[in-house]
């Protein structure tokens, strides 16, 4: 509690906040599609013939994920 | 075809000379100024009612844009340089015993009374009223062009199969027949399947075609182009509506079934699943407007960021590295505004053939 104080008093550049939000939203994406673009890749290596249709699903699903990480950049950019 | 192009190519650099007469002299460059990105990338990132095309030693050249307004006294129009790049409210234009101003882009009836034309509540929110403001603003122009390029670069290339003698692809044609291909072989057939396709085919076309070249003429940067208008929310808001209003109104029975009343899950499951599904309905919309807006306007932030440095750091031997910092995002850019593109158009075919899909149980 007496954490939240001493930010609220400390803190009135709200813009170093949304900046941080930023970076975590970064970080989270990065995670997200470095496990895509990973899993898809092997999946092609395995498959090659299969290229064409994972490819398709790997785009839409980083679509996916980048969107959630979207709304936190949007987030930050509000306030 | 050629000719044609030469032809638009010209009535376009008229236009963009002719604006040189709207320069404003009297406007005084004010250099002790410090130079603000954060307003600079905003003026940019937003609509206004001038298309502002370069500062010369401090005068902004700017294209005036019509301005058009439902007032008390009825329409009220005229064009935006007659408030002389004013935007802080102090120019007033009078027209049918009314006075404008126009302040962070918005137009307002300038106050009656007191000295000062607009009036702030305490928390610093103009009270003045409003018209209504139908105006062309630098995205409806933006919009303009691209549905006149748009619709340039089909009927070509229609008239390139009327006179090709086997029905191959001659001129213009052998560069969209392969794009529309690429819609009806990886989008339209595996999302939507086989029987229905045919229908959606034309929607899903537009969609692309229409979110790629105004993706794509974001990102020349000088006049008539540059403007943000796949990054203005009002424009993905109405393309990902439009898809809404389409899925809901073709959704058949399996798909309310499947959103409401799950089937083959236990009665406490269904409960908890229903609510969920049913905000899936509106979350899968504004997904896709987020995601258009926050995509386009990043790109164009970044762009504009990279070249501030040369500001910010207020040194010429910067330039060099935000330059070819701002070329390679650029270039990625042009990938990353045909996959957007791509990716709305998948993702309304997938959501239209996810409500007109036919269940077995």
């Amino acid at each position: 509690m007496s954490l939240i104080i001493f930010l609220q008093e400390t803190m009135v550049d709200y813009g170093a906040f949304a900046a941080i939000g930023a970076g975590l939203a970064a970080i989270g994406a990065g995670i997200g599609i470095g496990q895509i673009g990973g899993s898809a890749m092997e999946a092609m290596a395995r498959q090659p013939e299969m290229q064409a249709k994972l490819q398709t699903s790997a785009i839409v699903l980083i679509a996916f994920v980048e969107a959630v990480a979207l709304f936190a950049v949007v987030v930050s950019l509000i306030k | 075809m050629l000719l044609r192009f030469s032809r638009i190519c010209t009535s376009l650099l008229l236009l963009l000379f002719s604006a040189n007469i709207f320069a404003n002299p009297a406007e005084k460059s004010d250099n002790s100024k410090e130079f603000d990105v954060n307003e600079m990338i905003m003026h940019h990132i937003k609509d206004s009612h001038e298309f502002h095309i370069m500062d010369i030693n401090g005068h902004a050249v700017s294209f005036p844009l019509p301005i058009i307004l439902w007032t008390d006294n009825g329409l009220v129009t005229f064009l935006s340089s007659e408030f002389n790049h004013d935007d802080s409210g102090k120019v007033i234009v009078n027209r049918k015993n009314q006075a404008f101003i126009k302040y962070h882009e918005k137009i307002f009836y300038a106050a009656q009374t007191g000295e000062k034309n607009i009036i702030y509540d305490s928390n610093g929110v103009v009270l003045n009223k409003k018209p209504l403001d139908l105006s062309i603003t630098k995205m409806v122009f933006s919009m303009f062009i691209s549905m006149v390029l748009l619709v340039l670069i089909f009927v070509a290339t229609a008239r390139t199969y009327s006179q090709s003698r086997n029905g191959e692809p001659t001129g213009l044609g052998k560069f969209t027949e392969p794009l529309v291909l690429f819609i009806k072989d990886e989008v339209a057939l595996p999302m939507i399947g086989e029987k229905n396709y045919q229908k959606y085919m034309p929607f899903l076309l537009t969609l692309f075609f229409f979110i790629w070249i105004n993706n794509v003429m974001g990102l020349i940067p000088f006049f008539p182009f540059s403007a943000n208008l796949s990054g203005n929310i009002a424009f993905t808001f109405v393309l990902a509506v439009i898809t809404f209003i389409i899925t809901t109104l073709v959704a058949n029975k399996d798909y309310w079934k499947h959103i409401f009343w799950m089937p083959g899950l236990p009665v406490p499951m269904k409960l908890f699943l229903a609510p969920i599904e049913f905000l899936g309905i509106f979350i899968k919309p504004i997904s896709l407007m987020i995601r258009l807006f926050a995509n386009i306007s990043a790109g164009h932030i970044i762009i504009l960021s990279l070249i501030s440095l040369i500001f910010i750091f207020k040194s010429i031997l910067l330039a060099p590295v935000s330059l070819f910092f701002s070329v390679f995002i650029s270039l990625i850019e042009v990938l990353v505004v045909a996959i957007q593109a791509y990716i709305f158009t998948i993702l309304s075919a997938m959501y239209i053939g996810s409500a007109i899909e036919e269940h077995e149980h």
